[in-house]
């Protein structure tokens, strides 16, 4: 089947159950995707559909359609996410890192809708994502200064 | 043994970690041009690149301990390129994340890497310009000869620097801190742009060229046999490409002694190769295996406490397991005693990277793709399940998405190895996060049931404990020990802790500020209660009892053993002035809003100093809201990277306040219960306060950050929701029904 993966067209020969975090990751080699818990608690594999955030590890690839892909490989094709990833850079966010994939996606389509989050709904927004280390404080000033940006 | 300090410094005497490491590249590594060391290569390019050893879990070693050489080496940040090594311990020393003990052990040593590198420089441009090697000024990777005007690139020196002699790193002159540039600043960490954007650094994102996806179905009740499975329904499973019987159950740890034990099995079961993971997974579960028995199908929390129930009631199976003093004396004639029971479960790591490794073992030789604390020892742990030797192991050092003590212990390493080799191509190892839970190295639980005797002031002077944990053959595992310098030992003169042990047969294991994130709870929490009965005002109470400054020395070694902080001395002062500081700047004492509190506690774990005061509301339902967590820390004389260090204290905090509003691992029929993080819950952004941190220098060596500040936060909210509420939690994780108006 055909995806559009970060403005790309991409065949991929995946069976139609596989969820897109594996049809992204062992498919098609696109591992900035993370496997969390599998069960959509963590947020880890947050990856958007036409803008969307999305867990891609309950999205099934045959669900997906014509939607637009975006995942943390074509984050920096959005100017909110290059404000994002400037941030996050600047204020040091990550300790492992390993879940900043996920939040950084959950936030560009926050920014989006919200150009100007409160504390409450950046609350709204990423408490769906998991960081083992809590690095709470950090993201949380990281979208207030891309927001700033 | 434990993971004590010790055992670490041991781990790097076993290792050679002396000085002298670091000069020899080893002898099937050809040495690059510019190369100096094993740790920096400046290029004719002039790119200066800086090797980091250590293992990164999120710790930030991949920044700070370039950082220590670059500073030494006197270059600007700007011009560094880290580059990683692999496991390697022949070539780079120790290469251990754990105890929070690589900035203590190799601080020094980073910092005269680099001298070392920059006098071998400054004397090439001595050598080439006929001048005095002392008249040589460096800076920004540049050398300069003042009297004669000279001066010349690193870069254009470092051929010839190379073949030099490296000097005794002894001999180096190091900086005054005073002239630090990079030390202390804020650094972001090296790895950022590539975790922000997506490019594979982790364990569990290597791909070779080849590969297979592996899942592996073993037991969930530890030692658990296959009675049946269903290989006909896995193979049908599209994608699945094969079965393979692990047939034997091996105790490696029969087989080899690592500086870090544990129990090191590789378990009977059945791996589903695959060409994905989810079809692995799926494959997997096709299995429907049926497991039988297993050494510890015995396992249930509710037979644990009415057996912990049962011992205080009947009185401890070790008497005066440590004795100090006469505390039991003290008490009969204390003008008032204080008692009171508390209990803390089992808790996972629950690394958000799940276990994983990619392993691939052709003609007696085995490379491994692995996100480890202990690379070391995944190569031995290797070598002795596949028969070869430890050289004969590669191991690349991938970034680990959390460590927080999981990733001490190697064996999906060792499966992933069996697996490949009976594959015969590469696999790649992924565990779900059931096994995750299933699997893990446990925090221990534990019941206390204290009581302590005050003097007609209010003043503790004697303290009785009757401790309860787990073990094997009678005795404590180490990670479920107690220590017999832990605090109040040693302050408090009349000290003593009956234990007795309750048999477990899962895997226990050190996790972030192993026994101290479970006894500063309880020690502090029964402190707040003993200022309370005494009617005294908790901050004042506990400078009283750490009293004047003074170094207390800790008890030798031997006997009771597991705490971090053995053999070193635990000194008062530096506590209290942590105290003071946490309570200025949460302006304690101040007048709260309703049902609002302020609670505070210290905790000196790994070598550090902290207290925080935690500011809390309880809502009439009984919800905890934590407003703001204030944190002060004396980890001795220099921080090394302040960003790299604060978002260590901030996210410890965090992450213990998560564990005591929400984290208890529980076992029925032999097997752990939670399946995944909706029966396990982690802090999340809604639960994240503000966190206000500040470090205090004194003159004490420089130690580590990735433990200490956990232990002191549950026992501080403990506190501030006493006062907010008048209920005294005395149980992790918190019981919130409790607090309702």
């Amino acid at each position: 089947m055909k995806l559009n993966i970060n403005g790309k067209a991409v065949e991929v020969n995946a069976d139609p159950d596989m969820p897109l975090l594996w049809a992204l990751r062992d498919i098609l080699g696109l591992t900035g995707t993370k496997f969390g818990c599998g069960a959509g608690f963590c947020g880890a594999c947050t990856v958007q559909l036409d803008g969307e955030p999305v867990r891609g590890c309950q999205t099934p690839v045959s669900a997906v359609g014509t939607a637009k892909i975006t995942t943390i490989e074509g984050l920096s094709a959005s100017a909110w996410g290059r404000k994002l990833q400037d941030a996050w850079v600047a204020l040091d966010v990550p300790q492992c890192g390993y879940c900043q994939a996920g939040q950084l996606l959950a936030a560009e389509a926050l920014l989006r809708s919200t150009p100007k989050p409160t504390d409450a709904d950046i609350d709204a927004a990423m408490s769906g994502n998991l960081c083992r280390c809590a690095t709470y404080t950090r993201i949380r000033a990281a979208i207030k200064q891309a927001a700033a940006a | 043994m434990s993971l004590s300090r010790r055992a670490v410094l041991k781990a790097g005497v076993v290792a050679g970690g002396g000085l002298s490491l670091g000069w020899q590249l080893g002898s099937a590594r050809a040495a690059l041009p510019g190369q100096l060391s094993a740790f920096v290569q400046i290029a004719a390019d002039g790119a200066i690149r800086i090797t980091a050893h250590q293992p990164e879990v999120g710790q930030g070693v991949r920044t700070s301990f370039p950082m220590m050489i670059a500073e030494e080496l006197d270059v600007d940040w700007a011009q560094v390129t880290v580059v990683p090594a692999p496991g390697d311990r022949a070539v780079y020393g120790m290469q251990l994340a754990g105890g929070s003990m690589a900035t203590p052990t190799q601080f020094e040593r980073m910092r005269r890497l680099g001298a070392a590198a920059r006098a071998m420089l400054v004397q090439a441009a001595a050598t080439a310009w006929g001048v005095p090697a002392a008249e040589i000024s460096t800076g920004s990777a540049m050398l300069r000869h003042k009297p004669s005007g000279r001066s010349a690139r690193y870069a254009d020196m470092a051929s010839a620097a190379a073949q030099l002699k490296a000097p005794d790193p002894k001999t180096v002159t190091l900086k005054d801190p005073g002239q630090f540039r990079i030390l202390g600043r804020r650094v972001p960490g090296v790895d950022n742009g590539k975790l922000v954007s997506g490019q594979p650094l982790f364990g569990i994102d290597a791909r070779v060229p080849g590969m297979a996806y592996a899942a592996f179905a073993k037991s969930p009740v530890f030692g658990g046999k296959l009675k049946r499975a269903n290989k006909a329904a896995a193979l049908a499973v599209p994608g699945v490409k094969a079965v393979i019987d692990i047939a034997e159950r091996r105790d490696l740890k029969a087989e080899i002694d690592v500086p870090l034990p544990g129990i090191e099995v590789l378990p009977q079961g059945i791996a589903v190769i695959a060409t994905s993971t989810w079809a692995a997974l799926r494959g997997r579960d096709a299995l429907a295996c049926e497991w039988e028995g297993g050494d510890a199908a015995f396992q249930s929390t509710l037979a644990w406490e009415a057996a912990a129930a049962k011992a205080l009631k009947d009185g401890p199976q070790k008497p005066g397991f440590i004795n100090h003093g006469d505390a039991p004396a003290k008490l009969a004639g204390a003008a008032r005693q204080v008692t009171a029971d508390y209990a803390y479960p089992f808790i996972a790591h629950a690394a958000l990277e799940p276990m994983n490794c990619t392993a691939q073992v052709t003609d007696g030789k085995c490379t491994l793709w692995l996100s480890t604390q202990t690379p070391e020892d995944a190569r031995r742990m290797v070598a002795v399940a596949l028969g070869i030797k430890p050289a004969d192991v590669t191991l690349h050092l991938m970034r680990s998405g959390g460590g927080f003590g999981r990733r001490l212990m190697n064996d999906v390493a060792v499966e992933a190895a069996v697996i490949a080799k009976a594959a015969g191509v590469p696999v790649k190892l992924t565990w779900d996060r059931a096994q995750d839970f299933a699997h893990d190295w446990l925090r221990p639980g534990g019941w206390h049931r204290l009581a302590a005797g005050l003097d007609a002031k209010g003043d503790i002077i004697a303290w009785h404990d009757h401790f309860i944990s787990f073990g094997r053959g009678g005795n404590f595992d180490p990670p479920a020990s107690i220590d017999q310098s832990l605090f109040p030992a040693g302050v408090i003169k009349d000290y003593r802790a009956d234990v007795s042990v309750l048999p477990i047969a899962s895997t226990l294991g050190w996790l972030r500020a192993p026994i101290n994130n479970a006894f500063a709870f309880v020690t502090q929490g029964f402190i707040d209660e003993c200022a309370h009965a005494a009617g005294r005002d908790t901050l004042e109470y506990r400078r009283a009892l750490l009293g004047p400054p003074r170094a207390i020395p800790m008890a030798a070694e031997g006997g009771a053993e597991g705490a971090e902080n053995s053999g070193t001395p635990y000194h008062t002062g530096r506590m209290r002035r942590v105290v003071d500081e946490a309570a200025v700047m949460a302006r304690w004492g101040r007048k709260l809003g309703p049902r609002t509190g302020l609670g505070i506690a210290f905790h000196f774990s790994h070598l550090g100093y902290f207290a925080n005061v935690v500011e809390a509301s309880v809502n009439d339902a009984g919800d905890v809201k934590v407003h703001k967590i204030w944190v002060a820390a004396d980890v001795g004389q220099q921080i090394i990277n302040l960003s790299g260090a604060e978002n260590q204290v901030q996210g410890s905090v965090i992450d213990a306040l998560g564990a005591a509003l929400g984290q208890r691992i529980s076992f029925a029929d032999g097997a752990v219960e939670q399946v995944n993080f909706g029966d396990y819950s982690l802090a999340r952004m809604n639960d994240a306060p503000a966190v206000e941190v500040k470090f205090i220098s004194t003159d004490f060596p420089t130690t580590g950050l990735g433990e200490p500040a956990y232990p002191s936060l549950a026992p501080a909210l403990a506190g501030a929701i006493f006062q907010a509420t008048g209920k005294r939690l005395r149980q992790l994780p918190f019981d919130t029904s409790q607090l309702k108006a």
